[in-house]
């Protein structure tokens, strides 16, 4: 913030032809020299903030904020997505049939909790380990880190697909490196409920090092040497030091670690999506709610009402994390 | 502005950036009427020597045949065809905003309850008066087949193709095998087949709609026609014993059917034909596209899934029918009715199935002499049959095929005995889908 801060002034005084001092105006007006702060601000000036805080204020709305409620509201109704005039209101129904009788519902809010126990139980200890042993400056540490990123700068879609060629019962390279594409030792990786999660999250847990290595390296960058140091004459080990003194210090990256990988967990879908559509075993919140609206005589309604229970799910992660972040700022 | 300690703001800096932010905003609010602009009329299609016609046919060879067919259309009236072709599967996952927009004045789609949707929301205008002309093309199956819910026509079939037990000549040579024309043959011969080692029964269902097709065929062989309809229509119970029995039979087969189906793609299943290792296949003509090597398609063969309950046989086949639709403001009526027209004639059918050898004729005044021994069997199959279905998610509510009865069938091809309560579960969702709208 400060450098932000202290920034404009310098280019600022430089520009300004007397270098005044304080009570002259530093811009070069023709207009009578203003008296108070207020004035300093021309007409022009008020419609082109006006104009400037109202267009972001509005695209927000119209974009975020009346989308959201929409589909808060449209959660209470049946629609098919063909003219306004069919839309009607069934009240509680959508999520009454959502939770009694849907039979992908529940499994699919379990998958997202396992995508995230998954995910921040193995790859986040593991980008931190990463994170760690690059942080030593060993040889060639700039070749590690580019490999385990690499997945990260890959898109998600890609990656399901690669993976789901590793997958494939018939041809794929795990499979045919086992031995298990005969018939009576298939192993379908991607069909059967009680492994494609798990399949699909050893591909997302992959990306996930990557990302993780990253965010914790640039943690452990801005950890200050004097502090390793003076742990070391007190006779600390490395891994005392690394207890006591450095993962105490990367407080905020494991917040960001933590929201991360919640985002993660929540959003899953897109490697989902292309590795099996979400079949059995693999449902997700985001998935039913794509199947439900995408396409033809769509259940917008039912759809959204998935949608909704998304959102509460991320409210209430989100907001306790938002109310401690402002305490934490109000009180510096 | 912010504002320094001493209370003073800094103006100097503060004006340039608001010019500059100025002059972002003023880009942003270019944007916006460019934006709506890509929704807006273009009005390259509104003069009357053009018709725009909005396709799916993105695979070369299907395009390029159509692309075919328009060129002689033009030659003969003079009326330019803008195609607008889209990517198979977006076509059909935008259809409904697609519809509403402004769409093309023509536009491919699919027989059957999928088209009597649209026509039924108004999306689509009634062709009587094309179907005047091009009536005597048809057969009567084909003309239920383009009629909406009022009895009005709205659809132009082109071409069609049977879903069928397809089978390699060779290996039921070298092995003895017969065709089964009985559901107790057809188990004799998948036990048979596995007592030589053969996979019986091909199976890809990784991308959950070759079940239905499945379901489809065991349902109408072993309850009928009528009652298969009345399933589709959301009328008759799923929870039915007739419907018990139809898994009760297709959990027969299962054992004898390719494990693994769930991760399997359709291609990937279609590959073990081709490569002996399976001895049957049930899938759409198409499988054809997979037999790349001439000599391998020449070894193709398929036979009408065999009967399970005589007093239906094998009356019913299953033959999607893809064709043409007119949308439900035409910028350019006249010309569209006289492409339609033209759409309707043997004529544009025999440039299609040149370039298209997986598919037949709609029409019976189509010249057959020019097809493969294949095409004639298949085309022989259709117009024999008593009644014709489209598939499942053509003959029911595209949503309850998608979010219930895919999911569900992949359930129960891994887990047959479970089946009681996947019924009543389906029943249950069925009742709340087509209870709205």
């Amino acid at each position: 913030m400060s450098t932000f801060d202290t920034n404009p002034v310098i280019p600022g005084a430089a520009d300004a032809p007397p270098p005044g001092g304080t009570g002259t105006p530093s811009s070069p007006q023709r207009l009578k020299p203003p008296q108070g702060h207020k004035r300093l601000l021309t007409r022009k000036d008020r419609v082109a903030l006006g104009f400037m805080a109202g267009l972001p204020t509005f695209l927000h709305i119209a974009l975020v904020w009346v989308t959201a409620l929409a589909s808060i509201a449209l959660a209470f109704t049946t629609w098919d997505g063909i003219g306004f005039g069919s839309i009607k209101w069934v009240g509680l129904q959508n999520f009454r049939e959502l939770f009694d009788s849907n039979p992908q519902f529940w499994p699919a809010v379990q998958h997202n909790v396992i995508w995230f126990v998954v995910l921040i139980a193995i790859p986040t200890p593991l980008g931190l380990f990463l994170a760690v042993q690059l942080d030593k400056n060993i040889r060639f540490s700039r070749v590690y880190q580019t490999a385990f990123f690499l997945p990260v700068v890959v898109s998600m879609a890609v990656i399901g697909f690669v993976w789901q060629l590793i997958y494939n019962p018939d041809t794929g390279l795990i499979n045919s490196l086992i031995g298990a594409n005969k018939p009576g030792h298939y192993i379908d990786w991607i069909g059967d409920p009680d492994l494609n999660l798990w399949a699909i999250l050893v591909a997302a847990a992959w990306r996930h090092t990557g990302y993780m290595m990253i965010l914790y390296l640039a943690g452990l960058k801005g950890v200050d040497p004097s502090l390793r140091e003076a742990s070391s004459l007190d006779g600390a080990n490395e891994w005392q030091t690394f207890k006591n003194v450095i993962f105490p210090t990367l407080r905020p990256t494991n917040t960001i670690v933590l929201v991360v990988t919640i985002i993660e967990s929540l959003r899953a879908f897109d490697l989902v999506y292309v590795f099996n559509g979400g079949a059995q075993g693999t449902e997700l919140l985001s998935i039913l709610v794509t199947n439900n609206i995408i396409g033809e005589s769509s259940r917008i309604g039912y759809g959204s009402a998935i949608a909704v229970v998304l959102l509460v799910i991320s409210l209430v992660v989100i907001i306790p994390y938002l109310v401690s972040t402002f305490r934490k700022e109000r009180r510096a | 502005m912010h504002h320094t300690p001493s209370g003073l703001s800094v103006p100097g800096p503060s004006r340039r950036t608001l010019l500059r932010g100025i002059g972002g905003a003023a880009a942003l609010g270019a944007a916006v009427p460019l934006l709506s602009a890509c929704g807006g009329d273009s009005d390259s299609g509104s003069d009357s020597k053009t018709v725009t016609l909005g396709s799916n046919s993105s695979d070369a060879v299907p395009k390029k045949a159509f692309a075919e067919i328009y060129a002689e259309f033009t030659k003969k009236t003079g009326i330019k065809v803008d195609v607008n072709t889209k990517d198979h599967n977006t076509f059909q996952e935008q259809i409904n905003s697609y519809l509403q927009g402004t769409p093309d004045d023509v536009f491919t789609w699919f027989a059957g309850y999928r088209m009597q949707f649209f026509a039924g929301k108004g999306l689509a205008s009634p062709i009587d008066d094309v179907w005047a002309k091009i009536g005597d093309n048809f057969p009567d199956a084909m003309k239920q087949l383009s009629k909406g819910a009022d009895g009005k026509y709205y659809f132009v079939p082109l071409y069609t193709y049977p879903w069928a037990m397809f089978y390699r000549k060779s290996v039921f040579k070298e092995n003895g095998y017969e065709v089964p024309t009985t559901w107790a043959q057809f188990i004799a011969l998948c036990k048979q087949m596995k007592a030589d080692g053969l996979v019986p029964i091909a199976f890809g269902d990784k991308d959950a709609w070759p079940a239905l097709g499945t379901f489809d065929q065991i349902n109408f062989r072993t309850n009928g026609y009528d009652f298969h309809v009345e399933l589709m229509a959301g009328k008759a119970s799923w929870t039915d014993a007739k419907v018990r029995a139809t898994f009760d039979n297709w959990a027969e087969i299962l054992p004898y059917s390719q494990e693994g189906s769930t991760g399997r793609t359709w291609q990937d299943a279609a590959q073990t034909l081709v490569s002996k290792k399976a001895g049957m296949y049930l899938l759409g003509t198409f499988v054809g596209q997979q037999f790349t090597n001439a000599t391998d398609l020449a070894d193709l063969d398929f036979f009408a899934f065999p009967e399970i309950d005589p007093s239906f046989g094998q009356d019913t086949v299953e033959a999607p029918t893809d064709g043409f639709m007119l949308s439900k403001s035409p910028k350019n009526k006249a010309g569209s009715v006289q492409l339609l027209e033209f759409l309707g004639t043997p004529e544009a059918e025999q440039i299609y199935l040149k370039a298209d050898p997986n598919v037949v004729a709609a029409s019976t005044k189509a010249d057959t002499s020019s097809y493969s021994d294949l095409q004639k069997k298949a085309y022989a199959m259709i117009s024999g049959a008593k009644s014709l279905t489209q598939f499942m998610d053509r003959d029911s509510r595209p949503d309850f095929t998608s979010t219930v009865m895919q999911p569900a069938l992949q359930k129960f091809i891994r887990d047959p005995k479970g089946i009681d309560s996947l019924l009543s579960s389906i029943e249950r969702q069925k009742k709340t889908i087509f209870a709205s709208s």
